[in-house]
């Protein structure tokens, strides 16, 4: 590739500069993925190697392992390129077993479901 | 072509890009697709307390079928030049 060719690369919007890069990926679902992109296309389905799923509750988080993945570009909202020098994530998270993080997280949507029923069954106070 | 034509000038300024589940993202424009696919530098998430994953996150692609909005620097648009393209591109180019 020419000099100019790679300056090209650098320069457009393409994935390209981002191959063989250890990056997050967000989804539609607001799942985080993390893993190196190994190809893309221009509907921004991508290609991770050893990806993992960042699962974040409160000060809690864990990566769990999923191996290849192929993303579907639909839902894809944001690739974003980690920088390496810097802490991933804040100093007071910690790091948790999958069990836990899965206890966390059903914990988590248990109370947002009874905030929700709750809310339900007041409807009739009309506060909004 | 006018939005993409128009974020073109754009590139190198600061923006903010607001997408449609609420994280707002303010970085500078590095380019720009015609799909209004975006790509930002030295990016900081504006409530970075409520999104700690995107802490070490320097650069980044964003789809163009999530932004809700792009905030533009206030010397970003003439109105005179952007309205004259307007009704260029309205009649046909």
């Amino acid at each position: 590739m020419s000099c100019s060719g790679l300056d090209d690369v650098f320069l457009s919007t393409s994935l390209a500069s981002y191959l063989d890069k250890k990056l997050l990926v967000l989804l539609r679902d607001g799942r985080k993925l993390l893993g190196i992109l190994r190809s893309f296309d221009q509907f921004a389905n991508a290609v991770l190697e050893g990806a993992c799923e960042r699962v974040i509750v409160g000060d809690l988080y864990c990566d769990i392992p999923l191996g290849l993945y192929v993303i579907r570009g639909e839902n894809v909202v944001l690739i974003g390129e980690l920088d390496l020098e810097k802490e991933e994530l804040p100093a007071h998270m910690i790091s948790v077993s999958v069990a836990e993080i899965k206890k966390a997280q059903k914990a988590e949507r248990d109370a947002t479901d009874l905030k929700g029923s709750m809310r339900k069954r007041m409807e009739f106070l009309d506060f909004d | 072509m006018l939005f993409f034509s128009y974020f073109k000038e754009l590139v190198g300024k600061e923006v903010t890009v607001e997408l449609k589940n609420d994280l707002a993202i303010r970085g500078i424009l590095h380019s720009v697709d015609q799909y209004l696919n975006i790509k930002l530098e030295n990016t900081r998430v504006v409530d970075q307390d409520k999104y700690p994953h995107m802490l070490s996150v320097r650069n980044c692609f964003i789809r163009g079928s999530v932004v809700r909005y792009v905030q533009l620097p206030p010397d970003g648009v003439d109105i005179d030049i952007l309205h004259d393209a307007t009704r260029r591109e309205a009649r046909g180019g």
